[in-house]
């Protein structure tokens, strides 16, 4: 089984102060630490686990700036066999719609049973990049996938609906399924395991290699034009309750007892 | 005139919230956009649902057919792109949600149609098609614009819009089109839904809950919250990611893949306030938030906020609760 998996390098932003740049289109991304965004860590590891199963290839491709690589050598270090970058000064501004022509553009030649994707990117979080893929490739897909049986020549998919509630869906091969957190437990990689990944190549391409012309990468190729960032507006703060822990504990103890709640 | 068409979204024989939430936020653009707020509903027996939406929507469309008995999105893609071809709405409206999420990115493709996903408001301005969304776990918004096309296409964000039945009811008309399914779907086949496994703990029914998120860092830390939770006499209940982490089981998940809670205290530790959470937890009577970042979105849906270190506050809670449970 050959299988090709989408992955995206995003900042890791839960418990950094963000800043709107002088732009006003993006955050200021200095000072954030990167990792693998967090739905694709799972959609690789898913990847690996077949192929260690059944036997093949897995490819790891990302469209980005060379800080991209680390995420690729993660992926090379947990057992991809090849990491593709496409990047080019042209691609800014991508939205899901350009981003996955781009993809399209390199995937419809590779040789792959199996497209795995994130079910979204934790930095815009469209959650639109590998349906839209799956369209251009001509292939069935399948979204919030949170187990994946392969058969011969079909998958049997759980995808996840509200409230805890699954289904339960059979897919004929090749197909694109983009996964949720917790289909499985990705492992950990040393620092010894990222170090020997080192010397592996990455494949780099352009808009050349993509066979795409200007007009259908970046903001030109894009169905959604960003014109600005800025904090949400508060429309219900709660009441800070402030002093050293012991003063706080005090105020919340009352809290709670003026309400019966203790 | 042309339509705003708002896919009516159901399942198991219910029409979903998201479906009123989406014709509200429709009816004031129809009225801007001097357009005809159409809902569209397809399945089995989609006729029996089409009455509520009479009331909100000038004309129903509906499709029904046996094979359309339980969502999918590649008969839904075929029956919706037949009809946004020969009806040429505006704007179609679609639910954020597992089977909007499945549908609107292909379908949009199919049809070359400019798509927003996730949105959380939503108008014409000045003839440009301009939404709100929101990046980076809902710390930050972004408004952006569409480029120009004849059609558009949103998902809407649950609960970004209150329901509101327009007065007087819509009273609309409805009209039965003929589905252009022609056989059995080849590639992608239903086969059953599953329920998750009885039993195990009911968050929905406990008065209080204390909710951890990742900002505990490690399973380490599980027994000290347990203990806590214990001496407040709260239920524990978490984020998505401990239950991916595998620390609690997915019965004590509260949110939008979880369960809705409504208890009476809700004590949110570690937890950012991702919109998937906030869902299911935002109606408690009190909710009191706990988190180092003073920034995070779970400030804004709660009564009382700490910008503190979870580990100082929590052991000092449990001193001072066991101290005044003494003095009782
Ligand atoms: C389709 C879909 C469905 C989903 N369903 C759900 C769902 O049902 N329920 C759900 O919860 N999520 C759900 N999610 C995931 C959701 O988007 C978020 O990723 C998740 O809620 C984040 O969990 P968290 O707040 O625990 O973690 P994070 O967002 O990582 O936040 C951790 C927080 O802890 C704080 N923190 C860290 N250390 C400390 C400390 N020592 N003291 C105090 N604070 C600290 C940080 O400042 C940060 O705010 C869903 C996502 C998708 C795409
Ligand atoms: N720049 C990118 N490079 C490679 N894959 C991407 C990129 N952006 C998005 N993806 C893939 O598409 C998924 C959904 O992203 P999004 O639609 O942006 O939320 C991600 O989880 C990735 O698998």
């Amino acid at each position: 089984m050959d299988i090709v998996v989408c992955v995206k390098h995003v900042p890791e932003t839960a418990e950094a102060e963000l800043k709107i740049d002088s732009t006003g289109k993006n955050i200021e991304k200095t000072g954030l630490v990167y990792d693998i965004n967090e739905w694709d860590d799972y959609a690789l590891e898913e990847a690996v686990r077949i192929k260690e199963k059944q036997g093949g290839t897995v490819t790891a491709i990302t469209i980005g700036t060379e800080d991209f690589d680390s995420t690729l050598r993660k992926c090379l270090a947990r057992g991809a066999d090849a990491a593709i970058r496409l990047t080019d000064p042209k691609f800014q501004g991508s939205d899901a719609y350009a981003t996955a022509k781009i993809l399209h553009s390199i995937i419809k030649n590779l040789h792959c049973d199996l497209i795995l994707c994130g079910l979204q990117a934790g930095d815009d979080g469209s959650a639109a990049v590998g349906t839209i893929l799956a369209q251009l490739l001509g292939v069935p897909h399948a979204t919030m996938v949170k187990k994946l049986e392969l058969c011969t020549g079909t998958a049997k998919v759980n995808r996840e609906l509200e409230g805890g509630l699954e289904e339960i869906l059979e897919i004929k091969l090749p197909a694109l399924f983009a996964v949720s957190t917790g289909i499985n437990e990705p492992r950990y990689v040393s620092i010894m395991g990222i170090r020997k990944a080192m010397q592996k190549e990455i494949k780099v391409l352009g808009l050349a290699d993509t066979g795409l012309t200007e007009a259908y990468v970046g903001e030109a190729g894009s169905w959604l034009k960003t014109e600005k960032l800025y904090v949400p507006p508060v429309e219900k703060q709660a009441e800070f309750l402030k002093g050293t822990p012991d003063e706080v504990a005090t105020k919340i103890a009352e809290l709670l007892k003026s309400r019966g709640l203790i | 005139m042309t339509a705003i068409f708002v896919l009516a979204e159901h399942r198991q024989g219910i029409i979903r919230d998201i479906t009123y939430e989406m014709l509200t936020k429709a009816h004031e653009i129809a009225q801007k956009t001097n357009t005809e707020l159409t809902a569209v509903i397809l399945g089995k027996s989609a006729k029996e649902k089409a009455k509520p939406l009479t009331e909100y929507a000038q004309k129903v469309l509906i499709i029904e057919d046996q094979k359309l008995e339980n969502f999918t999105s590649d008969a839904y893609q075929k029956v919706l792109s037949t009809l946004i071809k020969e009806h040429k709405p505006l704007l179609t409206l679609i639910g954020h949600t597992s089977y909007g999420i499945d549908l609107a990115p292909r379908l949009a493709t199919e049809l070359n149609i400019p798509l927003a996903t996730d949105c959380i408001d939503l108008a014409f301005e000045g003839g440009t098609f301009t939404v709100t969304r929101q990046m980076y776990g809902g710390k930050v918004n972004t408004t952006a614009t569409a480029r120009k096309a004849q059609s558009y296409m949103a998902t809407i964000r649950q609960a970004a819009f209150q329901p509101q039945k327009p007065q007087p009811p819509a009273n609309g008309q409805i009209i039965e089109q003929p589905s252009p399914l022609t056989e059995e779907a080849a590639t992608k086949r239903f086969i059953e839904y599953v329920l998750p496994p009885p039993g195990g703990v009911d968050i929905t029914a406990a008065d209080k809950l204390v909710g951890i998120g990742r900002g505990i860092k490690d399973q380490a830390n599980m027994p000290q919250m347990e203990e806590f939770a214990k001496t407040i006499g709260a239920v524990l209940a978490c984020s998505r990611p401990i239950v991916d982490k595998g620390w609690l089981s997915n019965d004590r998940q509260v949110g939008s893949s979880g369960k809705t809670v409504k208890p009476k205290l809700y004590i949110a530790l570690g937890i950012s306030g991702a919109f998937q959470h906030v869902l299911g937890m935002k109606n408690s009577d009190l909710i009191i938030a706990i988190n180092k970042d003073p920034n995070a979105p779970i400030f804004s849906f709660s009564d009382y906020g700490v910008v503190e270190d979870l580990f100082k506050i929590v052991p000092a809670l449990k001193n001072k609760i066991n101290e005044l449970k003494i003095q009782k």
